[in-house]
C-alpha cells in the first residue's frame, strides 16, 4: 500500500477502483452528461464511465458548463466516486460541491506516476490522504 | 482561510441550506485559488442562462435553488438567454427549446434578480465604480469593469456568481488584490485601429499571447467606449486575460509588438473569400445605442437583400431607448431585425437554420466557429459585413 497526501479542497469519504486519465478533463464535451461516459475521442478512456470510479486526472479546462455536468451526473447516480487532481481549478470544484463528491489535489507528482487504472484507491477528504492498494 | 463567525454559521447551515450551499461553493473556490478571508460584493453578474448551455442539468440545479427558497442578497444581473424572451418565434426557435429556455427565466425571476438578460451590464442597471468589489461572470464584461471602469472582478463562472449573488460574498483572491492587477506582458500597437471590429481582434489577437490575467497595451490613439467594449470581449476570448490596462509606463517583464501586417493577415485568414453568405450578426458584445446609430447610418439608402439575414443583439435597455428615438424603425425598415436578450453565441444557431454567417466580432466568429461544426463563419468588418448582405 502506498499513501500519499494531499490538499482537501471538498471534504467526504470514499473508496473504489481508480480510473486515471493522463490529460485534462472538460467535463462538457469529453463525458456524456447522462451515462458518464468519456466521449472525448482523443482521450485514452474513450468509451468507459467515470461512473463510481476514483477519477484521476492532472486538471479541469474547458467551459465553466462543467460544473452542471458534474452535478447532472450526480443526480442520475453515474458520477464519480471522488476527484483527485494535480491542481484543481474551479470548474471541478464547484462541480464535486454540487456532487458532493470529495476532492483532493496538490497530490505529489509521484502519485500519478504510481497510480494505474482498476489500483483500488482509499480517499480521505478530512485528512487529505489517499492510499493505493494496488491490483496486483 | 479565515471565515468570521458568522460565515462560519452560515457554512455550517444556520441560515439554511441553500446559504450553506453557496458558502460552500464559494468556500472550495477560496481554497483553491489559496484566499486569505471573504469579502462583500457590491454586485454579481450572472451566466449560463442560455438552455443550449446549461441544458436540463442547469434547469434542475436553478429549480433545486428554488425550492430552498434562494434569494439574491445583493444587486445581480443576468447574461444573454438562448432567444429572445418575447420575439423566440421571429427567430425560428422551436417551441421545445422556447419552453426549456422559460423554465430557465422562471427560477432566475423566483430567484430575485435583476432580469437584464444581457452580457454589458454595465449599460444595464449595473454600472459598477471604480474600487467596487464584485463577482461578475462572462469575461467581456469582467474585461471591461476592471479595466474601463475600475472596479474588481475575477472570471467568475455562472455558478459561482450565482452562489456570491445570493451570500454577498466572494473570496479575495486575484483582481480583488493591487498586487495582481499588474501586468507582466506589455504589447504595442503602432497601428491605430478605427472601428470597434479592428478592436475586437487586436483583443482576439492579444489574448493568446499571454497566460497571465493582465496585459498592457499601447497604442497611438485614444479609444472609445465602444471600441474599449470591442477590446475587452476580443481579450477575453482567447486566454485568461481579466484585465488590461493602457498606455502605462514601466514594470514589465516582457514587450511585444503587434503591426498592421499582423492585423491584415488575422483579418485575410477568417475573413469571407468571396462565399456567399445568408447571415449576418452584429451586436457582440450587444450593441451600444451608439454602435445601433451607425449601423441605421451604413444602411442609409440601403436594405437588407431579400435571400439574406441582418440580426443586432442588444440588450432591453439599450432597446427601449433605441425605439423612444425612432432608431428601431429605421433598422427595421432597412430590413434589419433586432433582438433582445439573446446573442449569436448562445443562441441554438443550429435549429434556426444558419449555414453561413459573417460577424463582425472575434469573440462571436471563435464560438460559432467552436460550437457549430456544421456552420461556416466569417469575421468582416461591420461596413463590409453590410455590404455582403444589403444593397
Amino acid at each position: 500500500m502506498q499513501i500519499y497526501r494531499g490538499r482537501v479542497i471538498v471534504k467526504g469519504l470514499a473508496a473504489g477502483e481508480a480510473l486515471v486519465s493522463k490529460e485534462p478533463v472538460s467535463f462538457y464535451g469529453d463525458v456524456d452528461p447522462k451515462t458518464g461516459v468519456i466521449v472525448d475521442e482523443g482521450n485514452e478512456l474513450y468509451g468507459r464511465p467515470v461512473s463510481g470510479k476514483v477519477f484521476i486526472f492532472p486538471h479541469g479546462k474547458g467551459s465553466t458548463v462543467g460544473s452542471y455536468v458534474i452535478y447532472r451526473l450526480s443526480k442520475e447516480g453515474r458520477a464519480p466516486l471522488a476527484i483527485i487532481n494535480v491542481e484543481t481549478e474551479p470548474i471541478i470544484a464547484v462541480g464535486c460541491v454540487l456532487a458532493k463528491i470529495p476532492l483532493i489535489d496538490r497530490i505529489p507528482l509521484d502519485f500519478m506516476l504510481t497510480v494505474k487504472n482498476g489500483d483500488f484507491v482509499e480517499v480521505d477528504g478530512y485528512s487529505g490522504i489517499i492510499k493505493i492498494n494496488n491490483r496486483d | 482561510m479565515f471565515l468570521t463567525r458568522d460565515e462560519e454559521r452560515m457554512l455550517d447551515g444556520d441560515y439554511g441550506e441553500v446559504a450553506r450551499k453557496c458558502m460552500e461553493i464559494i468556500v472550495a473556490i477560496g481554497e483553491v485559488f489559496e484566499a486569505k478571508k471573504l469579502i462583500g460584493i457590491k454586485s454579481a453578474h450572472i451566466s449560463g442562462i442560455s438552455y443550449k448551455n446549461i441544458g436540463d442539468a442547469g434547469i434542475e440545479l436553478l429549480r433545486d435553488f428554488v425550492k430552498l427558497s434562494a434569494r439574491a442578497s445583493v444587486s445581480a444581473t443576468t447574461n444573454p438567454a438562448g432567444m429572445d424572451l418575447e420575439h423566440w418565434q421571429e427567430m425560428g426557435i422551436p417551441a421545445s427549446f422556447a419552453e426549456k429556455q422559460l423554465e430557465v427565466t422562471k427560477s432566475l425571476s423566483a430567484i430575485g434578480v435583476k432580469e437584464t438578460y444581457t452580457c454589458t451590464p454595465y449599460l444595464s442597471k449595473n454600472r459598477p465604480s471604480k474600487g467596487e468589489h464584485l463577482a461578475w461572470a462572462e469575461s467581456s464584461a469582467v474585461v471591461y469593469a476592471n479595466s474601463v471602469l475600475g472596479a474588481r472582478t475575477n472570471r467568475e463562472s455562472g455558478i459561482s456568481a450565482l452562489a456570491s449573488a445570493i451570500v454577498g460574498k466572494t473570496p479575495l483572491y486575484g483582481m480583488h488584490l493591487d498586487e495582481c492587477r499588474v501586468a507582466k506582458l506589455h504589447v504595442q500597437l503602432d497601428h491605430a485601429p478605427k472601428t470597434p471590429s479592428e478592436y475586437s481582434l487586436i483583443g482576439y489577437m492579444i489574448g493568446s499571447l499571454t497566460n497571465d490575467d493582465v496585459v498592457s497595451i499601447s497604442m497611438p490613439n485614444k479609444a472609445i467606449s465602444s471600441c474599449l467594449k470591442a477590446l475587452s470581449a476580443g481579450l477575453a476570448t482567447s486566454g485568461r486575460v481579466s484585465m488590461f490596462t493602457i498606455n502605462s509606463k514601466s514594470g514589465f517583464v516582457e514587450k511585444v509588438k503587434i503591426e498592421l501586417k499582423d492585423i491584415e493577415r488575422v483579418k485575410g485568414s477568417i475573413g469571407c473569400g468571396g462565399e456567399d453568405i445568408t447571415h449576418a450578426f452584429v451586436g457582440c458584445p450587444h450593441a451600444s445605442l451608439k454602435e445601433l446609430k451607425v449601423l441605421a447610418n451604413l444602411l442609409k439608402k440601403r436594405r437588407v437583400r431579400k435571400d439574406r439575414e441582418l440580426w443586432v443583439f442588444t440588450s432591453r435597455t439599450t432597446y427601449r431607448r433605441a425605439e423612444s428615438s425612432g432608431l428601431v424603425s429605421k433598422l427595421l425598415s432597412a430590413g434589419v431585425k433586432v433582438f433582445r436578450d439573446t446573442c449569436m453565441v448562445v443562441a441554438p444557431l443550429d435549429e434556426i437554420n444558419v449555414k453561413s454567417v459573417v460577424v463582425d466580432s472575434a469573440k462571436a466568429y471563435h464560438y460559432i466557429k467552436r460550437n457549430f461544426k456544421g456552420i461556416r463563419a466569417f469575421f468582416a468588418d461591420t461596413r463590409e459585413l453590410v455590404d455582403f448582405v444589403s444593397i
